[in-house]
């Protein structure tokens, strides 16, 4: 077969999709303009008259502030209720808020702290110390969490010369390198450790207070988060946390000093099943307590309170509290109840309200001037209209000063007005498109989508000619000279526009190509009109419906289940299920005679009925082991999806594990089967050692690690040394030896035995010689196509019953080889069973089931796509290997569907995390090998249905019927044997061009689907639901292609890989044979 | 010849069209608080019924149902006896289909069923009174060349149509419009009834069309 004639289209294609890709998402995810500037205490000059020197000179309210913060302390953690006699694990169990707040009214308050998505650790911690909103793309770089550039809180206090020593979470090092006075980081990253970081914390935090080396002390607990993502709230774990919690808040009020401020606060609050990142309320919903043991607030009722206090506002109050100027692009509102409302009160020098807020206005005001000047992405109106209100509010307030009166309420409103309506302008202004780059990237995926959609259609042209010569190279210098020209003109190079300018240059050319062909060979799209592209259709078109992506699990299967419903429909219609009525009928003759036996007929249509009955069962079980999504308001996620050492019940525990193992083991008992039935597993080379062995020991390794990650901690403690060593070690050499079977299978790929056996012993099996003898003239490549069908037969022969031939006694040596027939399929299947081994090893054991109802659902769309072409044989003269559109469109389907039945969904607090601790549960230094292992996880359906895609094109052949093509296309002469995949090599023309079609159009599938996205992304960009539906959806779709197009490859290339050692094969047995 | 069949058949699929009109209508007048989507079972129960009467008696009147060899009395209720059955395994089957393609399995299992009987009072219940309870003759029917007769090809055109109906009838359930409507089997047994509608006034259109195409054997 031809290799780089079939792989450069596909590569080519692939790479306009990537930048395709690239185009939009650049365009269309949100970027923030970062201001590089930074307050200073000049800046702050209070108001009129009463200059009162330097701001950061002038003696703060608080000299000290302790910040505790407990990750993810929930809103409902933090309320009482005295009268809850059977509290859950998470309720009533920190009463010392409670306690202060109704012993201490004037010292003490506890409020609802919104935080504002993404709600993820790393953007909360930007948000509360510099003030400003976080935006979309920030989500992805929360594995390498690098420093904070814009101005923040830390900065302003080293600014003013406070020492403030940090500890706990280390992620605030990384944000804040070299700011801190004193730091004393913990790992962050392990989940599954709930202790390190707080007794770290424990350990220095009351030494440290003591002393007298720190201004404010910055406290970072991760245990509630940690026993929330391991456990889930409603844990007995979840209370002993909360419990210490409530211990060190205590202790740490003993000790605070009359000058010292105590916040206690969550950065975000956490889900029923104790994950976070979304924007649900039970997510935003964190805590703020705030604590001084001097009065603080003013006595309850004498002033509005605010019931939720946005996340942001903490940023100015505490830099006003704490005598720092406000960081340059807060956009924060002082929160007022902790300045008094004239300046006169006991306090030596605190603002009045009326004061802070007016500082507060005039910083936010200098932003919105500074960031308007930078980006254009503030409407005009709404700026000038913020404009005149400052203005307004700034005459009003001047004045008052300088007549020496108290500002009027009415003022003080309006500037909590002016401060509210610029955090919202930002917050909606902040949603900032390309569109030109959009355009782009969309034109791009749509032609690429056509593209493929050619290049399938006209795969014979496209590998025969030089036909990609013309198109890749002019993209290449359209490329360069757009790259030129830039450099030209505006001296620097933007990437994206050259690379857009290649891709669509090549396109274009390619497809004004393509109208040149032969009218014969012209691409009609009449032939696009099937109901499998109708079926594809309406996948695409779900995707544009917020409601179909949320229910979109359920909508892929649906979409399957009616496009395999259709196969024996359709066949049915043709005629083609049932055997034909006896011949009284007046068919056309030509029908007739190529029909099949009734008895094969009979026997296809059931084998078919059986193998639909298997896929819609696997369907129909999969659909319960979805996730759910925020939106799903009545739905339970499932059981299995939780690991094992979370199930409490120890019962249900041993049944999940022992299921998780069973499914496993039928796993690699299904894999082994095949393979021997197809007689593969005979010879001895390296990949059948893989199959026997490695196989089933990394299945039992797997069976070991599984058991040893759910025992519960503390039940084996003289163990544990061992325990934490085989946590490490297990999983480590579950993936070597899996390596090693993959690598194996990539040095010898061949599954073929070749025996010559004499026919003596042979229970009088006497094999006519080999007929490739006759033809001594030939030449070798003549031989060798010869040499192949005849081979074939004799394994037939020598498999089934070693039939008994006429043909009398010669001495020479028959040939005997086994697994010729699959000889391109076993080692595909074997390369998806080692991988799918590998990636059920990142889920959790639950999942194990998953994986088997997946392998079925592959084996039942592959039999079924086999069948119906073994039926339809007859009726449609289909020349070369070809395989249509519906078992494409359903083996695309049935990756999205699995996608969703391993536990996943298109949004990012479902991303299963725990994936890369398998084998590391210490945590990793790099961040390359925890994200390869995160997204194998996320993608593993997309993987394992790519690697397999052109089983699609062996399968009909494995499952040949026998002496149906060998008929027609041989002659009467051969005998009537199944030549099954040998048939490729007859062909290898045909054989490229058809892999080729394959995976053009399994790219099409995906790519369509992607362009479906994108659009939906496009259009609904102001949509309610962008953020929290549709940019993910397309996040991951676009991941998911991309993912999925480089293992398509992988496929492909092990494809070739065997193909090759087959060429050897038989130049290495003609050899011998001819000697 | 042809013209009388298909305009019999068109007077016919009328008369069933008009029972699924007056099913609608009727029962308003004579119950309080009737209404499609609030009383949807009821609807159904009266749609299904009156289309099943209508439907028997008039294939009894013109006389299609297949001729039987035997006349006697233990074959007739030998084959009424079997139709019941095949007419009640046909509900059974088309529940398991409906709830396999993702109808709840315990909850409103009454409704589903109800949709299963609908379903098969479209499709089932015709093919019992064209072809009789002949399960090779049924699966004849649905393929290209198996049609014998006009009502074979009426007989795919309603079938088909119902079928399509009752699956476009479940897209607008997931959509959170929040209709009433869109609440489990409603959308579906209202497409599936359309689809049989609109399969109705199109067979006799489509058979008229392509008469010249249409070339039945004889019986
Ligand atoms: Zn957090
Ligand atoms: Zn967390």
């Amino acid at each position: 077969m031809r290799r780089l004639p079939v792989l450069l289209p596909l590569i080519w294609v692939c790479s306009v999709f990537y930048v395709g890709i690239f185009l939009f998402v650049g365009g269309f995810l949100l970027v923030r303009l970062e201001v590089n500037r930074t307050s200073t205490c000049a800046d702050v000059l209070s108001p009129g008259a009463q200059v009162k020197g330097d701001f950061c000179l002038s003696e703060p309210r608080f000299r000290r502030a302790v910040v505790l913060i407990i990750d993810a302390l929930k809103a409902d953690f933090t309320r009482y209720d005295p009268e809850n006699t059977a509290p859950k694990p998470f309720e009533n169990k920190l009463p010392v808020l409670d306690e202060m707040g109704s012993l201490h009214p004037s010292h003490a308050r506890l409020y609802t702290f919104r935080a504002d998505p993404p709600t993820t650790t790393m953007q909360r911690i930007k948000g509360f110390t510099t003030g400003s909103l976080p935006t979309f793309i920030d989500v992805g770089n929360n594995f390498a969490s690098n420093a904070i550039l814009e101005d923040n809180l830390v900065h302003q206090l080293g600014q003013v010369g406070k020492r403030v020593v940090f500890m706990g979470d280390d992620t605030w090092v990384s944000l804040f390198p070299k700011k801190f006075h004193r730091s004393l980081p913990f790992p962050s990253f392990n989940v599954k450790d709930l202790h390190t970081v707080d007794n770290g914390i424990l350990q220095n935090i009351y030494p440290t207070m003591e002393g007298d080396d720190w201004d404010v002390l910055i406290a970072h607990f991760l245990g509630v988060d940690h026993c929330g993502h391991r456990f889930g709230p409603d844990h007995p774990a979840m209370a002993e946390k909360l419990s210490q919690m409530d211990g060190v808040i205590r202790s740490v009020i003993k000790r605070l000093k009359n000058d010292t401020l105590l916040v206690v606060m969550g950065d975000h609050g956490m889900t029923d099943t104790g994950d976070h990142g979304g924007e649900s309320q039970k997510e935003t919903d964190a805590a703020l307590f705030l604590y001084s043991s001097s009065p603080l607030f003013s006595a309850p009722g004498s002033q509005i309170e605010p019931e939720v206090v946005p996340q942001t506002d903490l940023v100015p109050t505490l830099a006003l509290l704490l005598g720092v100027p406000i960081p340059y692009s807060s956009v924060g509102q002082v929160l007022l109840p902790l300045f008094p409302q004239n300046g006169s009160r006991s306090a030596p020098t605190g603002l009045s309200q009326a004061e802070a807020l007016w500082i507060n206005v005039k910083q936010v005001n200098r932003f919105l001037e500074t960031y308007s000047n930078m980006a254009k992405d503030i409407p005009p109106d709404s700026l000038s209209r913020l404009r005149a209100d400052f203005s307004n509010i700034s005459s009003q307030y001047l004045d008052a000063v300088h007549k020496g009166r108290l500002p009027s309420p009415e003022l003080v409103a309006s500037m909590q007005n002016y401060l509210t309506a610029v955090r919202e302008t930002c917050r909606a202004s902040w949603a900032r498109f390309n569109p030109f780059k959009m355009a782009a990237g969309l034109m791009i995926l749509g032609l690429a989508c056509l593209l493929c959609c050619v290049i399938s259609e006209l795969s014979h042209l496209v590998i025969q000619e030089g036909f990609l010569k013309l198109p890749i190279f002019s993209g290449l210098v359209v490329g360069m000279a757009v790259a030129t020209v830039q450099l030209l003109s505006q001296g620097y190079l933007e990437l994206s526009w050259c690379l857009g300018a290649a891709a669509l240059s090549s396109e274009v050319l390619f497809l004004w190509r393509t109208c040149g062909v032969s009218p014969k060979d012209r691409w009609c799209p009449d032939r696009l009109l099937t109901p499998a592209l109708l079926v594809l259709f309406l996948r695409c078109a779900s995707l544009l419906s917020d409601s179909y992506v949320i229910y979109e699990g359920h909508i892929v299967t649906f979409l399957l289940l009616t496009l395999s419903v259709y196969v024996p429909l359709r066949l049915n219609w043709d005629g083609l299920l049932v055997p034909l009525p006896p011949p009284d009928t007046q068919k056309p003759p030509l029908l007739r005679q190529a029909a099949l036996p009734s008895s094969v007929v009979r026997r296809e249509a059931t084998v078919l009925l059986v193998w639909l009955g298997v896929l819609v069962g696997s369907l129909y079980v999969s659909l319960s082991f979805h996730n759910c999504r925020e939106e799903q308001g009545s739905c339970q996620p499932s059981p299995f999806l939780s690991p094992l050492s979370r199930v409490q019940d120890s019962q249900l525990r041993n049944l999940h594990y022992v299921l998780s193992v069973a499914s496993l083991a039928t796993w690699v008992y299904l894999l082994h089967r095949w393979l021997r039935h197809y007689g593969n597993l005979n010879c001895s080379s390296s990949t059948v050692f893989s199959a026997c062995f490695i196989l089933p020991m990394a299945c039992v390794g797997m069976g070991l690690h599984w058991a040893v990650s759910a025992t519960p901690e503390d039940t084996f403690r003289n163990l544990s040394e061992l325990i934490s060593l085989a946590h490490v070690f297990l999983p480590r050499a579950i993936f070597c030896l899996l390596g090693l079977g993959l690598l194996l299978l990539w040095v010898n790929p061949m599954t073929v035995f070749i025996k010559s056996r004499t026919p003596v012993n042979s229970r009088g099996t006497f094999l006519p010689p080999p007929k490739y003898r006759a033809s001594t003239g030939i030449s070798p490549q003549a031989e060798l196509h010869h040499l192949i069908p005849q081979l074939y037969q004799r394994i037939r022969h020598s498999l089934e019953d070693g039939g008994v031939e006429a043909g009398e006694a010669d001495d020479r040596p028959a040939v005997e080889a086994y697994g010729l027939g699959t000889v391109y399929s076993a080692p595909l299947v074997l390369f998806c069973g080692l991988l799918g081994l590998v990636l059920l090893l990142l889920h959790p054991e639950g999942m194990a089931l998953v994986f088997l109802l997946l392998l079925l659902e592959a084996g039942a769309v592959l039999h079924i796509h086999a069948c119906s072409t073994n039926l339809s044989s007859l009726s449609v003269h289909s020349s070369g290997y070809s395989v249509p559109w519906a078992p494409v469109v359903s083996w695309s389907l049935a990756a999205a569907q699995f996608f969703h039945a391993t536990g996943h969904l298109p949004t990012f607090p479902s991303i299963q995390w725990g994936a890369a601790f398998v084998g590391f549960p210490q945590g990793h230094t790099g961040t390359v090998l925890p994200a390869s292992l995160v997204i194998l996880n996320t993608f593993s359906s997309h993987i394992l249905f790519a690697v397999g895609c052109p089983l699609l094109l062996f399968w009909p052949l494995v499952c040949e019927v026998r002496g149906k093509r060998s008929a027609r296309l041989v002659g009467g002469e051969e005998s009537e044997d199944a030549v099954m995949e040998m048939r490729l090599r007859e062909n290898p023309q045909k054989f490229s061009s058809a892999l080729l079609q394959l995976t053009a159009r399994y790219l099409f599938v995906n790519g369509a689907q992607v362009f479906a996205s994108v659009c939906a992304a496009a259009i609904l960009r102001r949509h309610l639901m962008v953020w929290k539906v549709f940019a993910p959806k397309l996040m991951f779709e676009a991941s998911g292609f991309i993912v999925g197009s480089v293992f398509v490859m992988l496929g492909l290339i092990m494809v070739m890989r065997v193909d090759i050692a087959v060429g050897g094969l038989f130049k290495k047995l003609l050899s011998q044979n001819s000697r | 010849m042809w013209d009388v069949e298909i305009r019999g058949m068109a007077s016919a699929h009328a008369i069933i069209a008009s029972s699924i009109f007056l099913a609608t209508v009727i029962p308003a007048v004579f119950l309080e608080n009737f209404s499609v989507y609030g009383t949807h079972m009821v609807w159904l129960y009266s749609v299904a019924g009156s289309v099943a009467v209508v439907n028997i008696a008039v294939f009894r009147l013109l006389g299609i149902i297949p001729p039987t060899k035997k006349n006697t009395l233990s074959f007739k209720i030998n084959r009424l006896f079997r139709s019941c059955l095949y007419f009640l395994l046909s509900c059974l089957f088309y529940h398991t289909v409906v709830v396999l393609y993702g109808a709840p399995l315990l909850e409103s299992a009454l409704e589903t069923f109800s949709l299963a009987v609908l379903l098969s009072t479209f499709t089932t219940l015709r093919c019992l009174c064209i072809l009789g309870p002949n399960i090779q003759a049924w699966i004849r029917v649905f393929s290209r060349d198996g049609a014998l007769s006009v009502w074979d090809t009426s007989l795919q055109i309603t079938t088909g149509c119902s079928l399509v109906g009752a699956w476009l009838g479940a897209f607008p359930i997931p959509l959170d419009w929040d209709r009433p409507w869109q609440v489990w089997p409603v959308s579906c047994t209202l497409g599936a009834t359309a689809g049989f509608l609109t399969g109705l006034l199109v067979a006799p259109v489509w058979i008229h069309w392509h008469r010249k195409l249409l070339t039945y054997k004889l019986k």
